[in-house]
C-alpha cells in the first residue's frame, strides 16, 4: 500500500440492526470518532422497516456529528467501509445506499465488512489481545469465535435464538419498559440482584452449542402462571442462561488452549455474565477482558476499523458487488491480517 | 475411592479432569467432574450428579448397541467420579490427517455406522466429535464421553447430533471436513432404509435452515 493512503481515514457505517453509527479510525488504529444513534421501539420487538426508516432519517446528523467529533473532513477519508452482515434486510440496505453514495461522491473505494468479525476486531484493538477466543453475545447474535487457520470459525453458537434476544423477549413478556441508556438486559440484571430463589429451567448444551427456545418458553410459562416473584424469575434466567453460554465459551477456550478470552456484544455489558466468563478464563490460565459497551454494542468504529485492516490487506468492494449479505457466515470471510 | 494409587492428570477438560490411576492392579481412566465457580452451587449439583449417572447408563447402553466404550468399574455420585477402563490409543482427531484419503473415507464411514448403532438403539451422544473417539491399537474405535448424551428416539436429536458431528468437522479438520462428513452419512445410511435415511437428511437440513445466517435459510434478497 501507498503511503498516502495509509495516512488518510477510514470511515464506517453500521446498521445492521436498531443501531445506525458512523465511525472514524485512522489506518493505524486511532478511534477519531464513534457516533451511535439507537432506534428505540416505542412498543414491542424491533420491525425492520421501523429501524431502517430510523437510520435514512438521522444519516445526515450522525455522519455530520462523526465529522464533528474527529476534526476530519469528507477530504481526509481514504475509504468508505459498511456493514454489509450479517442482519436486517432494510437495515443493512440503508447503510449500504449511504456508504456507497459517499463513496461514488468522493471518489473513494468502498469496503463491506462482516459485522460479526468487526466486533471481534475492535475489541482486540481495544483491548490488546492478538488471538482470543471471543464470546459475542448480542440481541441477534451467539457465539462463540476463535481465529483458526486463515479465518475465524465458530466454535460454539446458539442452535436457535440469541442471548439478547432471549432477555429482550422476557423483558417484554413481563411488562418491563427500557429506555436509552437502559436497555433490557439492564433492567433485568438489576431486579435479578434481588433474586435469590433459583427455580428449576430446561439448561440445553448440546456439544459446543446451545439452545434458548426451551428455556425462553419454559420462564415465560411459569411468569404467567404467577407463582414466582420477577425477582426470582430474572435472578433464575441469568443464572441458567449465563451458565450455558459460560459452558459452551469453557469448551472452546479448553478446546482451542489459547490464552485470551473476549467478551463482546450488548450482552457483555452484564457484569454477572462477566464475573462468570472471567472466572473461566482464571481457570484455564487466559487473560479476560469485557470491551466496553461503547464498542462492544453495534458501533460504526468496529466498521471503519475493520475495514481499514482489510482494506489495508487489498479488500475492495466493487459497488456493483456491494449487495448487502444478510446470512453472511463469519467462517466466509479470509482475515489475511492474521497469521 | 482411597484404592485409587497414584493419579495423575491427564486431561483438564472444559467439564471434567481425566486422570490415569492404578485402581486394584489395573490401569484405570478417572472422570472427575469438579464444581464450577460460575455456576450456582444448587445447579452445578444437580448438572454434575445428572451427567455422571447419566453418561455412566448410556455407555453401558452404547455397548449393548455394538458400540465399544470403556468398562465401568465404578460410579461414585457423591464425588460425581467415573471410573472406568483406561483406552490405549489414539483420539481420531489426532489420526485423521496422517490417512490417506481411502483410509480416512473407510474409517469415517466406520464411524458412521457407530452413529446408526447407537440411534437405533435411541442413544444420542450429545458431543460426537474426533476427540471423543479413540482408535486403539487393533483398530477398534470408542466412543467416550457421553456427558452430554440423551436417550430419544426423536429424528430432531439424530439429527442434531449429526449436524455437530459435522460441525465439528468442520471446525477442526476443515482441511476434508466436506469428504469426511460425505463419508460418515454413507456409513450412517448403510445401516438405515433408504427412507429412514432420506428422513434424516431432510431433518438435518431443516436443523441447518433454522440456525443463524445460514445461506440457504431462505432466498436471499439483494439490493
Amino acid at each position: 500500500m501507498k503511503d498516502k493512503t495509509l495516512k488518510g481515514c477510514c470511515l464506517g457505517i453500521e446498521s445492521t440492526a436498531d443501531d445506525f453509527s458512523v465511525g472514524i479510525t485512522t489506518f493505524d488504529g486511532k478511534i477519531l470518532a464513534n457516533v451511535i444513534d439507537a432506534y428505540v421501539p416505542p412498543e414491542g420487538g424491533i420491525h425492520p422497516r421501523e429501524a431502517a426508516r430510523h437510520h435514512s432519517e438521522v444519516a445526515a446528523k450522525v455522519l455530520e456529528e462523526a465529522f464533528t467529533q474527529s476534526g476530519k473532513k469528507p477530504k481526509d477519508l481514504s475509504i468508505i467501509s459498511f456493514s454489509q452482515g450479517p442482519g436486517l434486510g432494510p437495515c443493512l440496505r440503508t447503510g449500504a445506499t449511504v456508504a456507497r453514495a459517499l463513496a461514488s461522491y468522493l471518489e473513494i473505494p468502498l469496503v463491506g465488512v462482516n459485522h460479526c468479525i468487526a466486533h471481534i476486531e475492535i475489541g482486540k484493538l481495544w483491548t490488546g489481545a492478538t488471538n482470543p477466543v471471543t464470546l459475542y453475545v448480542s440481541g441477534g447474535n451467539t457465539m462463540v469465535v476463535a481465529f483458526e487457520a486463515g479465518h475465524y470459525r465458530v466454535f460454539g453458537e446458539t442452535l436457535d435464538i440469541a442471548l439478547g434476544n432471549c432477555l429482550d423477549v422476557f423483558a417484554r413478556e413481563a411488562g418491563l419498559h427500557q429506555k436509552p441508556g437502559l436497555p433490557f438486559g439492564a433492567v433485568i440484571e438489576k431486579l435479578a440482584r434481588d433474586g435469590k430463589k433459583l427455580i428449576p429451567l430446561p439448561y440445553t448444551v448440546k456439544g459446543m452449542d446451545l439452545s434458548l427456545s426451551g428455556l425462553l418458553t419454559a420462564i415465560t410459562a411459569l411468569l404467567k402462571k404467577g407463582h414466582y416473584k420477577l425477582e426470582d424469575l430474572c435472578y433464575s434466567l441469568q443464572e441458567t442462561a449465563f451458565s450455558m453460554v459460560t459452558e459452551v465459551t469453557e469448551r472452546a477456550l479448553a478446546h482451542t488452549e489459547k490464552k485470551e478470552l473476549l467478551l463482546t456484544g450488548g450482552v457483555a455489558a452484564n457484569r454477572k455474565l462477566q464475573s462468570m466468563i472471567k472466572a473461566v478464563a482464571e481457570e484455564h490460565d487466559a487473560r479476560f477482558d469485557a470491551v466496553q459497551t461503547q464498542f462492544a454494542i453495534d458501533n460504526g468504529a468496529m466498521i471503519a476499523w475493520t475495514g481499514a485492516l482489510a482494506y489495508t490487506n487489498g479488500t475492495v468492494t466493487p459497488v456493483e458487488k456491494s449487495f448487502v449479505k444478510l446470512r453472511w457466515r463469519v467462517e466466509e470471510v479470509e482475515i489475511p491480517w492474521m497469521k | 475411592m482411597d484404592e485409587v494409587n497414584s493419579p495423575l492428570l491427564i486431561r483438564k477438560g472444559a467439564e471434567a479432569n481425566l486422570y490415569l490411576a492404578d485402581w486394584h492392579g489395573r490401569r484405570v481412566v478417572l472422570k472427575k467432574r469438579l464444581p464450577k465457580e460460575y455456576r450456582h452451587v444448587k445447579l452445578d449439583e444437580q448438572i454434575r450428579i445428572y451427567r455422571t449417572v447419566h453418561e455412566s447408563q448410556l455407555m453401558h447402553e452404547a455397548k449393548e448397541a455394538g458400540v465399544p466404550t470403556p468398562k465401568i468399574f465404578l460410579i461414585d455420585v457423591k464425588n460425581t467420579t467415573i471410573i472406568m477402563e483406561f483406552i490405549e490409543g489414539k483420539q481420531i482427531k489426532l489420526l485423521l490427517k496422517d490417512l490417506s484419503e481411502i483410509e480416512r473415507r473407510n474409517l469415517c464411514f466406520g464411524i458412521g455406522q457407530l452413529i446408526a448403532k447407537l440411534h437405533k438403539k435411541g442413544v444420542i451422544h450429545g458431543d460426537l466429535t474426533t476427540s471423543n473417539m479413540i482408535m486403539n491399537a487393533r483398530g477398534k474405535v470408542f466412543f467416550v464421553d457421553f456427558g452430554l448424551g440423551e436417550k430419544s428416539e426423536e429424528l430432531e436429536a439424530r439429527g442434531v447430533d449429526l449436524h455437530l458431528m459435522k460441525r465439528a468437522l468442520e471446525s477442526t479438520h476443515y482441511q476434508f471436513a466436506e469428504s469426511c462428513y460425505k463419508s460418515v452419512i454413507d456409513g450412517y445410511g448403510s445401516l438405515l432404509s433408504s427412507k429412514e435415511l432420506q428422513n434424516i437428511l431432510g431433518k438435518i437440513k431443516e436443523i441447518e435452515r433454522r440456525g443463524r445466517y445460514v445461506a440457504e435459510r431462505r432466498p436471499q434478497v439483494s439490493a
